[in-house]
Protein backbone atom coordinates (compact mmCIF):
# COMPACT_ATOMS: atom_id res chain seq x y z
CA UNK A 1 0.00 0.00 0.00
CA UNK A 2 1.34 3.27 -0.88
CA UNK A 3 1.59 6.05 1.64
CA UNK A 4 -0.71 7.67 0.28
CA UNK A 5 -3.55 5.60 1.00
CA UNK A 6 -2.75 5.52 4.60
CA UNK A 7 -5.06 8.06 6.75
CA UNK A 8 -2.65 9.18 9.15
CA UNK A 9 -5.32 11.77 10.70
CA UNK A 10 -8.96 10.37 10.33
CA UNK A 11 -10.43 13.66 11.41
CA UNK A 12 -8.76 15.95 8.97
CA UNK A 13 -8.48 13.21 6.12
CA UNK A 14 -4.66 13.77 6.52
CA UNK A 15 -2.53 10.69 4.85
CA UNK A 16 0.87 9.09 5.69
CA UNK A 17 2.59 10.69 2.50
CA UNK A 18 1.54 13.89 3.38
CA UNK A 19 3.08 13.71 7.18
CA UNK A 20 5.75 12.54 5.51
CA UNK A 21 6.16 15.26 3.06
CA UNK A 22 5.69 17.74 5.60
CA UNK A 23 8.45 16.07 7.81
CA UNK A 24 10.29 16.82 4.13
CA UNK A 25 9.71 20.44 4.69
CA UNK A 26 11.43 21.04 7.48
CA UNK A 27 8.47 20.82 9.72
CA UNK A 28 9.33 18.52 12.73
CA UNK A 29 7.58 18.63 15.50
CA UNK A 30 3.99 18.06 15.97
CA UNK A 31 2.92 21.29 17.15
CA UNK A 32 3.91 22.43 13.71
CA UNK A 33 2.83 19.74 11.62
CA UNK A 34 -0.92 20.19 13.27
CA UNK A 35 -0.90 23.83 12.41
CA UNK A 36 0.47 23.70 9.10
CA UNK A 37 -1.70 20.16 7.94
CA UNK A 38 -4.68 20.43 10.97
CA UNK A 39 -3.07 16.73 11.63
CA UNK A 40 -4.79 16.20 14.98
CA UNK A 41 -7.28 19.10 14.71
CA UNK A 42 -10.60 17.56 14.19
CA UNK A 43 -13.53 16.47 16.91
CA UNK A 44 -11.05 13.48 18.29
CA UNK A 45 -7.91 16.20 18.82
CA UNK A 46 -5.17 13.84 17.75
CA UNK A 47 -5.90 11.06 19.67
CA UNK A 48 -5.31 8.40 17.25
CA UNK A 49 -2.97 10.44 14.78
CA UNK A 50 -0.77 11.94 17.59
CA UNK A 51 1.39 9.34 18.49
CA UNK A 52 1.38 8.43 14.44
CA UNK A 53 2.70 11.46 13.85
CA UNK A 54 5.38 11.24 16.68
CA UNK A 55 6.62 7.85 15.48
CA UNK A 56 6.96 9.40 11.92
CA UNK A 57 9.00 12.37 13.30
CA UNK A 58 11.32 9.55 15.21
CA UNK A 59 12.24 7.76 12.20
CA UNK A 60 13.00 10.82 10.47
CA UNK A 61 15.21 12.63 12.76
CA UNK A 62 16.61 9.19 14.48
CA UNK A 63 15.78 10.72 17.66
CA UNK A 64 13.68 8.18 20.16
CA UNK A 65 10.06 9.45 20.85
CA UNK A 66 10.07 10.13 24.53
CA UNK A 67 12.68 12.74 23.75
CA UNK A 68 10.64 14.42 21.37
CA UNK A 69 8.45 17.77 21.88
CA UNK A 70 4.42 17.02 22.53
CA UNK A 71 2.05 19.39 22.00
CA UNK A 72 -0.39 20.64 24.53
CA UNK A 73 -3.22 18.75 25.63
CA UNK A 74 -6.75 21.35 25.39
CA UNK A 75 -10.05 20.85 26.80
CA UNK A 76 -12.25 19.45 26.35
CA UNK A 77 -11.85 15.78 26.10
CA UNK A 78 -14.55 14.66 24.05
CA UNK A 79 -16.85 17.69 21.91
CA UNK A 80 -19.63 19.02 23.77
CA UNK A 81 -22.56 21.02 22.26
CA UNK A 82 -22.68 25.09 23.29
CA UNK A 83 -26.02 24.16 24.08
CA UNK A 84 -24.88 21.46 26.38
CA UNK A 85 -22.42 24.35 28.35
CA UNK A 86 -24.82 27.37 28.18
CA UNK A 87 -27.80 25.65 29.48
CA UNK A 88 -26.51 22.65 31.17
CA UNK A 89 -28.39 23.19 34.01
CA UNK A 90 -31.62 22.64 32.58
CA UNK A 91 -30.62 19.19 32.58
CA UNK A 92 -29.79 18.54 36.01
CA UNK A 93 -33.33 19.09 37.44
CA UNK B 1 28.60 32.55 17.31
CA UNK B 2 29.85 34.65 13.71
CA UNK B 3 28.59 38.26 14.19
CA UNK B 4 27.29 38.49 10.39
CA UNK B 5 23.51 39.45 11.25
CA UNK B 6 22.74 43.20 10.16
CA UNK B 7 19.89 43.26 13.03
CA UNK B 8 18.62 40.11 15.51
CA UNK B 9 14.42 39.87 15.93
CA UNK B 10 13.68 38.64 19.13
CA UNK B 11 9.94 36.91 18.61
CA UNK B 12 9.13 34.47 16.04
CA UNK B 13 5.47 35.22 16.13
CA UNK B 14 4.07 37.28 12.86
CA UNK B 15 5.78 40.57 13.87
CA UNK B 16 9.09 39.22 13.70
CA UNK B 17 8.72 37.23 10.90
CA UNK B 18 7.31 40.04 8.97
CA UNK B 19 10.18 42.46 9.99
CA UNK B 20 12.68 39.93 8.69
CA UNK B 21 11.24 38.79 5.92
CA UNK B 22 10.89 43.26 4.55
CA UNK B 23 14.95 43.54 5.97
CA UNK B 24 15.93 40.61 4.20
CA UNK B 25 13.96 42.04 1.06
CA UNK B 26 16.53 45.04 1.32
CA UNK B 27 19.74 42.73 0.92
CA UNK B 28 20.12 43.03 4.99
CA UNK B 29 20.35 39.75 6.68
CA UNK B 30 18.30 39.52 9.87
CA UNK B 31 18.19 36.54 12.96
CA UNK B 32 15.13 35.68 14.17
CA UNK B 33 15.44 33.72 17.63
CA UNK B 34 12.08 32.32 18.79
CA UNK B 35 12.14 30.04 21.84
CA UNK B 36 9.62 27.98 21.05
CA UNK B 37 8.20 26.92 17.24
CA UNK B 38 7.05 29.68 14.89
CA UNK B 39 3.51 31.98 16.11
CA UNK B 40 3.76 30.17 19.29
CA UNK B 41 2.63 33.05 21.46
CA UNK B 42 0.05 35.91 20.87
CA UNK B 43 -0.22 35.58 16.72
CA UNK B 44 -1.39 31.79 16.68
CA UNK B 45 -3.40 31.95 19.49
CA UNK B 46 -5.17 35.62 18.20
CA UNK B 47 -8.73 34.64 16.82
CA UNK B 48 -6.40 37.02 13.31
CA UNK B 49 -9.23 39.42 12.59
CA UNK B 50 -7.97 41.39 9.73
CA UNK B 51 -10.00 45.20 9.54
CA UNK B 52 -10.04 48.86 8.43
CA UNK B 53 -12.31 49.73 11.30
CA UNK B 54 -10.11 51.65 14.12
CA UNK B 55 -10.99 54.92 16.04
CA UNK B 56 -7.83 56.80 15.76
CA UNK B 57 -5.63 58.21 12.09
CA UNK B 58 -2.59 56.04 12.83
CA UNK B 59 -4.27 52.87 12.84
CA UNK B 60 -6.68 53.70 9.97
CA UNK B 61 -3.20 54.30 7.70
CA UNK B 62 -1.68 51.58 8.94
CA UNK B 63 -4.95 49.53 8.29
CA UNK B 64 -5.20 50.76 4.63
CA UNK B 65 -1.80 49.11 3.86
CA UNK B 66 -2.36 46.37 5.69
CA UNK B 67 -5.40 45.45 3.83
CA UNK B 68 -3.50 45.97 0.89
CA UNK B 69 -0.83 43.68 1.29
CA UNK B 70 -2.91 41.42 2.58
CA UNK B 71 -4.38 41.29 -0.72
CA UNK B 72 -1.21 40.24 -2.59
CA UNK B 73 0.59 38.32 0.18
CA UNK B 74 0.03 34.64 -1.15
CA UNK B 75 1.47 35.65 -4.93
CA UNK B 76 4.21 38.15 -3.39
CA UNK B 77 5.48 35.93 -0.87
CA UNK B 78 5.14 32.85 -3.46
CA UNK B 79 3.36 30.33 -0.52
CA UNK B 80 2.92 27.00 -1.15
CA UNK B 81 -0.08 26.68 1.37
CA UNK B 82 -3.61 29.02 1.72
CA UNK B 83 -3.17 31.59 3.97
CA UNK B 84 -6.92 31.86 4.46
CA UNK B 85 -7.49 35.79 3.87
CA UNK B 86 -10.97 36.02 3.56
CA UNK B 87 -12.74 39.05 2.81
CA UNK B 88 -16.39 38.70 4.25
CA UNK B 89 -16.38 41.97 5.89
CA UNK B 90 -16.49 43.23 9.29
CA UNK B 91 -19.85 43.98 11.47
CA UNK B 92 -19.09 45.74 15.09
CA UNK B 93 -22.40 45.18 16.71
CA UNK B 94 -23.49 48.40 18.83
CA UNK B 95 -26.01 47.21 21.58
CA UNK B 96 -25.63 50.59 23.54
CA UNK B 97 -25.96 54.26 22.33
CA UNK B 98 -22.61 55.49 23.40
CA UNK B 99 -21.32 52.32 21.34
CA UNK B 100 -23.10 53.47 18.56
CA UNK B 101 -21.92 57.06 18.69
CA UNK B 102 -18.16 56.14 19.17
CA UNK B 103 -19.10 53.62 15.74
CA UNK B 104 -19.94 56.87 14.21
CA UNK B 105 -16.97 58.98 15.25
CA UNK B 106 -14.95 55.83 14.38
CA UNK B 107 -16.61 55.65 10.96
CA UNK B 108 -16.43 59.61 10.17
CA UNK B 109 -12.83 59.09 10.73
CA UNK B 110 -12.58 56.01 8.08
CA UNK B 111 -14.37 57.33 5.47
CA UNK B 112 -12.47 60.82 5.61
CA UNK B 113 -9.19 58.31 5.33
CA UNK B 114 -10.65 57.08 2.19
CA UNK B 115 -12.00 53.87 3.74
CA UNK B 116 -15.32 51.89 2.43
CA UNK B 117 -16.50 51.24 6.07
CA UNK B 118 -20.70 52.41 6.72
CA UNK B 119 -23.18 52.35 9.54
CA UNK B 120 -25.74 49.77 9.23
CA UNK B 121 -29.06 50.05 10.84
CA UNK B 122 -30.72 47.41 12.80
CA UNK B 123 -32.59 46.22 10.07
CA UNK B 124 -29.14 46.19 7.43
CA UNK B 125 -27.30 44.75 9.98
CA UNK B 126 -29.91 41.55 10.28
CA UNK B 127 -29.72 41.44 6.67
CA UNK B 128 -26.24 41.18 6.36
CA UNK B 129 -26.30 38.48 9.18
CA UNK B 130 -30.06 36.93 9.60
CA UNK B 131 -29.17 34.51 12.57
CA UNK B 132 -28.25 37.36 14.52
CA UNK B 133 -30.86 37.73 17.84
CA UNK B 134 -32.15 41.32 16.57
CA UNK B 135 -32.97 42.24 20.58
CA UNK B 136 -30.92 45.10 21.88
CA UNK B 137 -29.08 45.69 18.07
CA UNK B 138 -29.01 49.38 18.02
CA UNK B 139 -26.98 49.40 14.85
CA UNK B 140 -23.52 48.50 13.80
CA UNK B 141 -20.41 49.41 11.64
CA UNK B 142 -19.16 47.55 8.57
CA UNK B 143 -16.33 47.62 6.00
CA UNK B 144 -16.98 44.76 3.52
CA UNK B 145 -13.15 44.51 2.39
CA UNK B 146 -12.71 43.62 6.05
CA UNK B 147 -12.10 39.54 7.37
CA UNK B 148 -9.91 37.39 8.67
CA UNK B 149 -6.80 35.21 7.96
CA UNK B 150 -5.00 31.66 9.22
CA UNK B 151 -2.42 33.14 11.71
CA UNK B 152 -0.06 30.06 11.59
CA UNK B 153 0.19 30.48 7.72
CA UNK B 154 0.70 33.75 7.45
CA UNK B 155 3.64 34.21 9.72
CA UNK B 156 4.91 30.90 8.26
CA UNK B 157 4.66 32.44 4.86
CA UNK B 158 6.60 35.32 5.74
CA UNK B 159 9.19 33.13 7.54
CA UNK B 160 9.43 30.68 4.29
CA UNK B 161 10.01 34.31 1.84
CA UNK B 162 12.35 35.70 4.36
CA UNK B 163 14.55 32.60 4.40
CA UNK B 164 14.78 32.61 0.81
CA UNK B 165 16.19 35.57 1.08
CA UNK B 166 18.79 34.77 3.12
CA UNK B 167 16.94 35.63 6.97
CA UNK B 168 18.05 32.96 9.39
CA UNK B 169 15.14 31.95 11.65
CA UNK B 170 16.23 29.89 15.11
CA UNK B 171 13.58 28.28 16.85
CA UNK B 172 13.36 26.75 20.54
CA UNK B 173 16.10 29.36 20.85
CA UNK B 174 15.59 31.81 23.75
CA UNK B 175 16.97 35.05 24.46
CA UNK B 176 18.36 35.14 27.95
CA UNK B 177 19.25 38.69 28.16
CA UNK B 178 20.40 41.77 25.31
CA UNK B 179 23.65 43.22 26.12
CA UNK B 180 24.52 47.02 26.12
CA UNK B 181 23.94 49.59 27.96
CA UNK B 182 22.13 52.76 27.92
CA UNK B 183 24.44 54.53 25.06
CA UNK B 184 23.70 51.17 22.74
CA UNK B 185 23.12 47.49 22.26
CA UNK B 186 25.92 44.98 21.59
CA UNK B 187 23.55 42.29 21.18
CA UNK B 188 21.99 39.40 22.39
CA UNK B 189 22.64 36.30 24.98
CA UNK B 190 21.13 32.84 24.28
CA UNK B 191 22.21 29.26 25.51
CA UNK B 192 23.96 28.73 22.80
CA UNK B 193 26.01 31.50 23.48
CA UNK B 194 26.29 35.20 22.78
CA UNK B 195 25.35 37.37 19.58
CA UNK B 196 26.91 40.32 18.53
CA UNK B 197 24.74 42.77 16.56
CA UNK B 198 24.25 46.45 16.04
CA UNK B 199 20.32 46.13 15.71
CA UNK B 200 18.10 44.48 18.22
CA UNK B 201 13.85 44.41 18.12
CA UNK B 202 12.08 43.36 20.61
CA UNK B 203 8.75 41.81 19.01
CA UNK B 204 8.55 39.60 22.21
CA UNK B 205 4.88 40.40 23.07
CA UNK B 206 4.63 40.51 26.85
CA UNK B 207 8.06 39.06 27.78
CA UNK B 208 9.65 42.32 25.97
CA UNK B 209 9.89 44.59 28.85
CA UNK B 210 11.70 42.32 31.22
CA UNK B 211 13.99 42.21 28.26
CA UNK B 212 14.70 45.74 27.73
CA UNK B 213 14.36 46.84 31.02
CA UNK B 214 18.40 46.21 32.67
CA UNK B 215 19.30 48.77 29.61
CA UNK B 216 17.35 51.42 31.63
CA UNK B 217 13.91 51.30 29.72
CA UNK B 218 10.54 51.60 31.39
CA UNK B 219 7.60 49.57 28.93
CA UNK B 220 4.77 50.39 30.42
CA UNK B 221 2.68 47.12 29.25
CA UNK B 222 0.96 44.71 31.58
CA UNK B 223 -0.03 41.30 30.25
CA UNK B 224 -3.35 39.68 30.12
CA UNK B 225 -5.14 35.79 29.84
CA UNK B 226 -7.51 36.15 26.75
CA UNK B 227 -9.12 32.04 25.77
CA UNK B 228 -11.30 31.52 22.73
CA UNK B 229 -12.41 28.25 21.96
CA UNK B 230 -13.32 26.69 18.67
CA UNK B 231 -16.04 24.58 17.13
CA UNK B 232 -16.54 21.48 14.84
CA UNK B 233 -16.56 22.74 11.15
CA UNK B 234 -19.86 23.17 10.00
CA UNK B 235 -21.11 24.35 6.07
CA UNK B 236 -20.67 27.85 5.87
CA UNK B 237 -23.68 29.58 7.22
CA UNK B 238 -21.10 33.34 8.50
CA UNK B 239 -19.24 35.49 6.18
CA UNK B 240 -18.44 38.22 8.26
CA UNK B 241 -16.49 38.50 11.04
CA UNK B 242 -18.46 39.73 14.08
CA UNK B 243 -17.37 41.75 17.54
CA UNK B 244 -19.75 43.27 20.09
CA UNK B 245 -17.36 45.65 22.23
CA UNK B 246 -20.48 45.79 24.68
CA UNK B 247 -19.89 42.62 25.64
CA UNK B 248 -16.60 41.90 24.79
CA UNK B 249 -17.93 38.98 22.25
CA UNK B 250 -15.96 37.92 18.68
CA UNK B 251 -16.75 34.83 16.81
CA UNK B 252 -15.73 33.83 12.97
CA UNK B 253 -15.82 30.96 10.94
CA UNK B 254 -13.11 29.85 9.25
CA UNK B 255 -12.79 28.89 5.35
CA UNK B 256 -12.43 24.90 7.14
CA UNK B 257 -15.54 25.38 8.59
CA UNK B 258 -14.94 25.57 12.40
CA UNK B 259 -15.96 28.68 14.18
CA UNK B 260 -13.53 30.49 16.12
CA UNK B 261 -15.47 32.47 19.41
CA UNK B 262 -13.41 34.49 22.03
CA UNK B 263 -14.67 36.98 24.75
CA UNK B 264 -12.66 39.78 26.72
CA UNK B 265 -12.97 39.46 30.39
CA UNK B 266 -12.36 42.79 32.84
CA UNK B 267 -11.66 40.19 34.92
CA UNK B 268 -9.30 37.77 33.26
CA UNK B 269 -6.16 37.13 34.92
CA UNK B 270 -3.27 39.50 34.88
CA UNK B 271 0.13 37.76 34.44
CA UNK B 272 1.90 35.51 32.19
CA UNK B 273 -0.72 32.60 33.27
CA UNK B 274 -1.55 30.67 30.08
CA UNK B 275 -3.83 27.56 30.65
CA UNK B 276 -7.54 27.96 29.93
CA UNK B 277 -10.52 27.79 32.46
CA UNK B 278 -13.81 26.04 32.54
CA UNK B 279 -15.32 29.68 33.61
CA UNK B 280 -14.47 30.76 30.25
CA UNK B 281 -16.16 27.95 28.77
CA UNK B 282 -18.95 28.52 30.15
CA UNK B 283 -19.35 32.33 29.53
CA UNK B 284 -18.78 32.41 26.03
CA UNK B 285 -21.39 29.86 25.51
CA UNK B 286 -24.42 31.82 27.08
CA UNK B 287 -22.71 34.95 25.71
CA UNK B 288 -21.88 34.24 22.11
CA UNK B 289 -24.90 31.60 21.98
CA UNK B 290 -27.11 34.84 23.04
CA UNK B 291 -26.24 36.80 20.01
CA UNK B 292 -26.69 34.09 17.72
CA UNK B 293 -28.66 31.47 19.21
CA UNK B 294 -28.03 28.36 15.96
CA UNK B 295 -24.40 28.30 17.42
CA UNK B 296 -26.05 26.21 20.52
CA UNK B 297 -26.29 23.19 18.40
CA UNK B 298 -22.31 23.59 17.42
CA UNK B 299 -19.62 21.30 19.22
CA UNK B 300 -16.88 22.78 20.88
CA UNK B 301 -13.35 20.52 19.98
CA UNK B 302 -10.48 22.97 21.64
CA UNK B 303 -10.23 25.89 23.93
CA UNK B 304 -6.97 27.39 24.51
CA UNK B 305 -5.69 31.23 26.18
CA UNK B 306 -3.29 33.83 25.26
CA UNK B 307 -1.91 36.80 26.28
CA UNK B 308 -2.49 40.32 25.59
CA UNK B 309 0.44 42.80 26.26
CA UNK B 310 -2.12 46.08 26.43
CA UNK B 311 -0.58 49.47 27.56
CA UNK B 312 -2.34 52.73 28.65
CA UNK B 313 -3.47 53.59 25.22
CA UNK B 314 -4.33 50.30 24.09
CA UNK B 315 -1.55 51.13 21.13
CA UNK B 316 1.68 49.63 20.05
CA UNK B 317 4.78 50.67 20.97
CA UNK B 318 6.59 51.31 17.52
CA UNK B 319 9.95 52.07 16.43
CA UNK B 320 13.44 53.48 17.76
CA UNK B 321 14.75 53.95 21.59
CA UNK B 322 16.73 55.83 23.64
CA UNK B 323 19.39 52.78 23.46
CA UNK B 324 20.78 53.37 19.75
CA UNK B 325 20.19 50.45 17.76
CA UNK B 326 17.50 48.70 20.13
CA UNK B 327 14.11 48.85 18.64
CA UNK B 328 10.75 47.96 20.27
CA UNK B 329 7.59 46.29 18.72
CA UNK B 330 5.15 45.43 21.52
CA UNK B 331 2.20 46.01 23.22
CA UNK B 332 -0.38 45.71 20.42
CA UNK B 333 -3.22 44.84 23.05
CA UNK B 334 -4.77 42.09 21.42
CA UNK B 335 -5.08 44.42 17.69
CA UNK B 336 -1.48 43.08 16.43
CA UNK B 337 -1.64 40.35 13.55
CA UNK B 338 -3.51 42.29 11.31
CA UNK B 339 -0.61 45.08 11.62
CA UNK B 340 2.08 42.74 10.66
CA UNK B 341 2.28 43.84 6.83
CA UNK B 342 2.51 47.60 7.21
CA UNK B 343 4.60 47.28 10.43
CA UNK B 344 7.22 45.20 9.66
CA UNK B 345 7.96 47.48 6.48
CA UNK B 346 8.16 50.03 8.52
CA UNK B 347 11.06 49.36 11.06
CA UNK B 348 12.57 47.54 7.94
CA UNK B 349 12.97 51.49 6.89
CA UNK B 350 13.94 52.75 10.14
CA UNK B 351 16.20 49.83 10.82
CA UNK B 352 17.66 50.82 7.25
CA UNK B 353 17.90 54.36 7.48
CA UNK B 354 15.10 55.26 5.17
CA UNK B 355 12.31 57.45 5.81
CA UNK B 356 9.14 55.19 6.90
CA UNK B 357 6.15 54.95 4.55
CA UNK B 358 3.61 56.28 7.05
CA UNK B 359 5.09 58.22 10.18
CA UNK B 360 4.42 55.94 13.03
CA UNK B 361 5.85 58.83 16.09
CA UNK B 362 2.94 59.07 17.35
CA UNK B 363 3.21 55.24 18.36
CA UNK B 364 7.00 56.13 20.15
CA UNK B 365 7.98 54.95 23.86
CA UNK B 366 8.43 58.59 24.24
CA UNK B 367 4.72 59.51 24.50
CA UNK B 368 4.55 57.66 28.03
CA UNK B 369 6.79 60.64 28.69
CA UNK B 370 5.73 63.64 27.05
CA UNK B 371 1.82 62.61 28.07
CA UNK B 372 0.75 62.43 24.04
CA UNK B 373 -1.50 59.33 24.81
CA UNK B 374 -3.38 58.26 21.68
CA UNK B 375 -6.52 55.84 23.07
CA UNK B 376 -7.56 53.76 20.43
CA UNK B 377 -11.19 52.96 21.33
CA UNK B 378 -11.97 50.53 18.81
CA UNK B 379 -10.09 47.30 20.83
CA UNK B 380 -12.00 44.38 22.79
Amino acid sequence: MSDKDIVICRCEDITLGEIRSLLDEGFLTVDEVKRISRCGMGPCQGKTCRDLVLQEISLKTGRPVKDLRMPTFRPPTKPVKLGVIARGEEDDV
Amino acid sequence: MSKCWDAVIIGGGVHGCSLAYHLASQGLRPLVLERSYLASGGTGRSAAGVRHQFGTEVNCLLAIENIRAFERIQEELDYPWDIEFQQGGYLLIAYSEGQLGQFQENVALQQRLGIDSVMLSPEETLRLVPELNPEGVLGASYCAKDGHVNPFHLTWAYARAAERLGATIRQYCPVISITGDDRGVRGVVTPDGTIECPNVVVAAGPWGPSLVEPLGLEVPLYSERHQIMVTEPVERFLDPMILCFDDGTYWKQTPHGSVIMGIGDPMELKGLFMSSSWSFLEEAALRISSHMPSTLGLRVVRQWAGLYDITPDSQAIIGPTPVEGLYLDLGWSGHGLQFAPSVGRILAQLISGQEPFIPVDALGLDRFQTGRLIPEPACV
